[in-house]
């Protein structure tokens, strides 16, 4: 502060009516403690008057010494700190109870005090502030300490603000404190507390606080030291540095926890520039790539490695050895990469896996656990996919913002104010303008109405467009598969190489045509970018179930086929062994026959259709990874480098014009990552190696797609939020999980297991593996509970309590719903009825002010620092206002009574509405409201 | 009473506050004093009168990077100019703490936020605010749009501009405010 205060200082001091002696050393400083004390002295008397009937002593001397510094001060604050006493005025209300909160714990003061502390030393330097107030109380009233407390606090002046020479010197005297003094002691120890405890909650100026909390530090201490009870004081310590260490470890646990989450940074650095639906899909690969490491770690830890660890080694028997024939090229590497090979006979594949009841040491059940896995794989992912979709649900909302105040929190909210590094700045400023951009998006979306026929026609019309596009495409794939098929039972010498390649080339150009088809069309929708991406979703989900189609029919025709062969052969090796046998007794005469003495690898075998169907699979899923990083490779990179690069020496503008920059297919890429998924839930069974290379392949997207979009892409031209749940994804996740899981239920269930390969070799079907181990390894009651549980009798009921437990649950759901839209609908008929009435003025706040006015407690609301109009005024203008309203007098009458004696009647406001619109127009809304507090004012004289 | 003495002395006392204290007030006061070494003296008993000029305080790590660190630091200054005495940048600084109260920071949010200091957020001052949040890449049109909307949530008493009151209610109420 300037030095001229000084000057003033005395002239303050005797102002304030205190003992000079404690004022000698900076003007300013007394100054800004009387400030404070005004300040302090309002809001305290009252709390007081409220529960503390014990201080009455003290209180008397001293209220009304307070109230006249009050006043002279006043008009003081008023001019030097006009702006801080309207702050302080704004914030009374919620300071008042604060207070009252503080005086609530007063007890419990070791919860308080560490609060303070933690402040660090601007908590100390409060307690001496304190003290030295309190010095002045407890001086007027007890003369004895009055002296030794003056003399202590020059001194403490003289060592300038940061001593902390608090109570050295007066320690002796107040050893001979009677106990009344001692109980008054206490009181004001208390008082501080409570003072320091909420001083950091006002908005003064530092120095104010300052220099009180230094004094009311000082008392505390002392006193507290006086009272004996000081020893708190360790303790206090520890527990400040405890709560600081806790605070700092909390929040190094977030970071640690926001670290632990796998990718978190890229995927925010791709949500800020591009948004959130960008985002929204690598969120879902990660998901994904969780999922599919759980299912990884089942498939190795229960099938893979037992067998590998546990089970016979390779080249052992028939199954795990290359077959002579192939040996020579089974290294080649055109070979591998078509997974023949070495590959074949791997632990990658089906084929690979023995038939033998238990194996190792542990007497591990492969060929159960081979089964449990693979259908507990189906039953895991279903369990995880519903689950999730329900936590989604329940955080709601299509991404919408549901918020009062979007718009508003966006613009105070967002900063970070902890951001001290320049590259977080910018991509935080991106994530900013990307987020207002959504937001923006939606509310263009809300404001837009035009002709709803045209759109209602628009629509209908895109629509039967794309059914019939999808028709078409959906024929042409029958017929191309039907096609396929004649072919196939002709020549393969006289077919040209289209005909050959026919399927695969009317499937890849639908997937090239199509979707850009589908997205022109649906411009003609017009719907908002969000729903668009949905409908686009749906539409090209439909187009790939076409594919899905043929994979599967090809694969079932290839199955087939592969099971006659399959016949022929057993019964070929089946009669050779009897012959064999045959041969043998009667050649050596024996009974006891060993068994053929043939090398594993020559031994005749079948084509054992379910490596092959794996081996279709793994191929499958290796290609779709060439062909998706290809894509990107050239269909972004390679064009955002020409862009970029050619842009100098062309004749248009490459990155304004044609080519520009690739934005991020969201639909595809989504798509691609579902149906991929599918691929691997029907393919796991038959190739327990899938699952492990598709973690692979998810983990490597997941880094090379980050950069291919910061590296290649630019954001969309309407950046849109992505709906918050995600669900709609996983709902395309669980339709082709449910698609996925009918032929591979199918197969286990229907189609004979190959009778020389494979964990089931040997069965009729697949799952005779568990009636087997009911039968024999479970006590003979379990395998009776199977059989009754298996009964039609006891599944139909079953299944219909299943579904009338569904009808139940979804008319509830529904209900819910219901009652949720109800809800929503009041509370922003609450809010319209609000913001109604506070533009009338006849503001809640205002009403209840007048109602806290009229009880007696009036501790809870500060004192009305306007002045108010005197009542006759008021009477005035109600009369006035009432009068103004066209024909509805009588109803203003009661109106009035209603919202002085009622305020929180929401119909008041519902008809006062007409009313404050019947006002003579041209009176604008600002000086309105005169009236209106004035109503709310006249309240107390009526009452 | 008697044996307050005994459980604890006045050295011991004497030490807590001193290192409470000083902790706190010599860490910041370094801080102070290492923006302007020549400005700032090191000893700081008899309350010298000096203040550091925007410029310097603005270029502190901790609110270089900030959008509105102008505005910060002209807030809690006396003057409204920037200049800030020690007691002004202890202010600030325990302003912009994590123990703060929410109240107080939205009393100096407001007070940020306030670019023409008439204790309103009208539209300019939205505007100046999102002009600084998105380094300007929105357009006139988005701006406009984007402040016409801020008003109308959160004002509550219809006079087109958010005086303290439709502010506080408003902030309080924000997921990510002070959580």
């Amino acid at each position: 502060m300037p030095p001229k205060r000084k000057n003033d200082s005395i002239v303050k001091v005797e102002d304030v009516g205190m003992d000079v002696d404690t004022v000698i050393d900076s003007g300013s400083e007394e100054e800004a403690r009387k400030r404070t004390k005004n300040r302090r002295a309002k809001p305290q008397r009252k709390a007081k008057r409220v529960s503390d009937d014990e201080e009455d002593d003290e209180d008397e001397d001293e209220a009304p010494r307070k109230r006249g510094r009050k006043k002279k001060a006043r008009p003081r604050d008023s001019d030097e700190d006009e702006e801080e006493d309207k702050r302080s005025v704004k914030s009374k209300g919620s300071k008042a109870s604060r207070r009252k909160a503080a005086k609530d714990e007063s007890d419990e003061e070791s919860e308080e005090e560490p609060d303070k502390r933690k402040k660090g030393g601007r908590a100390t330097s409060k307690k001496e502030k304190e003290e030295q107030n309190k010095e002045k109380k407890g001086g007027n009233g007890k003369g004895k300490e009055r002296e030794s407390k003056g003399g202590e606090k020059n001194k403490k002046k003289k060592n300038g603000k940061l001593s902390s020479s608090s109570s050295s010197s007066s320690e002796g005297d107040e050893d001979s404190l009677s106990e009344g003094e001692i109980a008054a002691l206490k009181e004001q120890v208390e008082e501080k507390k409570k003072l320091i405890a909420t001083l950091r909650n006002k908005p003064w100026r530092m120095k104010r606080r300052l220099v009180m909390l230094k004094e009311a530090q000082e008392f505390v201490e002392k006193f507290e030291g006086a009272l004996g009870k000081g020893k708190g004081r360790k303790l206090y310590a520890y527990k400040v540095m405890m709560t600081k260490k806790f605070i700092k470890f909390k929040r190094d646990f977030e970071n640690f926890k926001t670290a632990c989450i796998p990718w978190e940074r890229k995927i925010k650095e791709v949500e800020s520039h591009f948004g959130s639906s960008v985002a929204s899909y690598f969120i879902f690969l990660r998901w994904m790539y969780g999922l599919n490491l759980v299912l990884f770690g089942f498939m190795f830890g229960l099938v893979v490695l037992p067998e590998v660890l546990m089970g016979l080694p390779y080249g052992s028997i028939a199954r795990k050895t290359v077959p002579r024939a192939e040996q020579d090229s089974a290294m080649d590497f055109s070979v591998l990469f078509d997974f023949g090979g070495y590959c074949k006979y791997s632990f990658l594949f089906y084929g690979y896996y023995n038939n033998e009841r238990t194996i190792g040491l542990l007497q591990f059940r492969l060929p159960l656990s081979y089964l449990l896995v693979g259908v507990g794989i189906f039953g895991y992912s279903l369990m995880v996919v519903i689950r999730t979709m329900a936590r989604n649900a329940n955080e709601g909302g299509d991404g919408g913002d549901e918020g009062e105040f979007t718009f508003s929190w966006k613009m105070f909210t967002s900063w970070d104010y902890l951001i001290g590094n320049p590259e977080t700045a910018d991509n935080k400023y991106a994530s900013i303008t990307t987020s207002f951009k959504e937001s923006i998006v939606d509310e263009q979306e809300n404001q837009k109405d035009e002709n709803i026929h045209l759109r209602r026609f628009l629509r209908v019309l895109a629509n039967v467009m794309i059914l019939c596009c999808l028709g078409g495409s959906g024929y042409l794939i029958y017929f191309v598969v039907k096609r396929s098929q004649e072919f196939a039972e002709m020549d393969n010498d006289d077919l040209s190489w289209f005909e050959k390649n026919e399927v695969e080339f009317v499937m890849s150009l639908l997937g090239l045509v199509c979707p850009p088809l589908f997205e022109t069309i649906a411009e003609l929708e017009d719907y908002h970018p969000r729903i668009a991406l949905k409908w686009q979703l749906g539409r090209i989900f439909a187009l790939f179930l076409g594919n899905l189609y043929t994979f599967l029919f090809a694969l079932f025709d290839e199955v087939t086929a592969k099971l006659e062969r399959e016949k022929s052969i057993k019964n070929a090796t089946e009669w050779a062994l009897n012959q064999y046998y045959a041969n043998y007794s009667s050649f050596y005469n024996t009974t006891n026959v060993p068994p053929p003495d043939v090398h594993p690898s020559d031994v005749v075998r079948g084509p054992c259709w379910e490596t092959g169907v794996g081996i279709e699979f793994v191929k499958l899923i290796v290609s779709d990874v060439q062909v998706s990083y290809l894509t990107i490779l050239i269909g972004d990179f390679a064009r955002a480098v020409i862009v970029r690069f050619l842009n100098y020496c062309w004749c248009w503008d490459l990155e304004a014009g044609f080519p520009s920059y690739g934005e991020f297919d969201i639909s595809g890429n989504v798509l691609g990552l579902v149906f991929n998924q599918g691929m691997i839930w029907m393919g796991a069974f038959y190739a327990p190696g899938l699952v492990g290379l598709n973690v692979l392949r998810l983990l490597t997207s997941m880094y090379y797609q980050c950069w291919a979009v910061m590296a290649c892409n630019v954001p969309h031209e309407r950046v849109f939020k992505a709906s918050r749940s995600n669900n709609f994804y996983m709902g395309l996740l669980l339709l082709v999980l449910f698609l996925s899981l009918l032929p591979v239920v199918y197969t286990i269930m229907t189609l004979p297991p190959s009778f020389d390969c494979g964990p089931f070799s040997g069965q009729e079907k697949m799952y005779d593996v568990v009636m087997e181990t009911i039968d024999q390894d479970l006590p003979a009651f379990i395998g009776n509970i199977f059989t009754y549980a298996t009964n039609p009798g006891l599944i139909m009921p079953a299944v219909l309590l299943m579904v009338l437990a569904i009808y139940y649950l979804n008319t509830v759901s529904k209900g819910y719903q219901q009652a949720n839209l109800d809800l929503k609908r009041k509370m922003q008929m609450a809010r319209d009825e609000e913001k109604n009435r506070r533009n009338n003025k006849d503001s809640t706040n205002e009403v209840m002010k007048d109602l806290e006015d009229l009880l007696p407690n009036k501790s809870l609301i500060p004192p009305p620092i306007e002045e108010e109009p005197p009542p006759d005024v008021v009477v005035e203008k109600n009369s006035k206002s009432t009068k103004t309203k066209p024909g509805s007098a009588g109803k203003g009458v009661n109106l009035q009574k209603e919202v002085s004696l009622a305020a929180p009647n929401p119909r008041g406001p519902v008809t006062r509405a007409p009313g404050a619109r019947g006002r003579p127009p041209g009176n604008p809304r600002g000086p309105q409201p005169g009236p209106g507090r004035g109503r709310g004012r006249g309240a107390p004289p009526r009452y | 009473m008697g044996n307050k003495q005994t459980i604890f002395t006045d050295e011991q006392l004497d030490a807590y506050q001193v290192r409470l204290v000083c902790v706190f007030y010599s860490r910041l006061h370094g801080r102070y004093h290492e923006l302007a070494p020549h400005l700032v003296p090191m000893d700081y008993t008899n309350e010298p009168d000096c203040k550091l000029p925007l410029a310097l305080i603005v270029n502190m790590p901790e609110l270089k990077e900030n959008p509105f660190r102008n505005r910060i630091v002209e807030s809690f200054s006396e003057d409204g100019m920037g200049n800030l005495s020690f007691n002004e940048f202890v202010d600030m600084f325990s302003v912009l703490s994590e123990m703060a109260p929410r109240e107080l920071k939205a009393i100096y949010a407001f007070k940020i936020y306030d670019f023409n200091v008439d204790n309103y957020l009208c539209k300019e001052d939205l505007e100046k605010t999102l002009n600084k949040l998105t380094k300007e890449e929105l357009t006139p049109e988005e701006v406009q749009l984007v402040c016409e909307k801020a008003i109308e949530e959160a004002d509550l008493d219809g006079d087109n501009k958010l005086s303290f009151a439709d502010f506080e209610n408003m902030i309080t109420r924000a997921p990510d405010f002070l959580r």
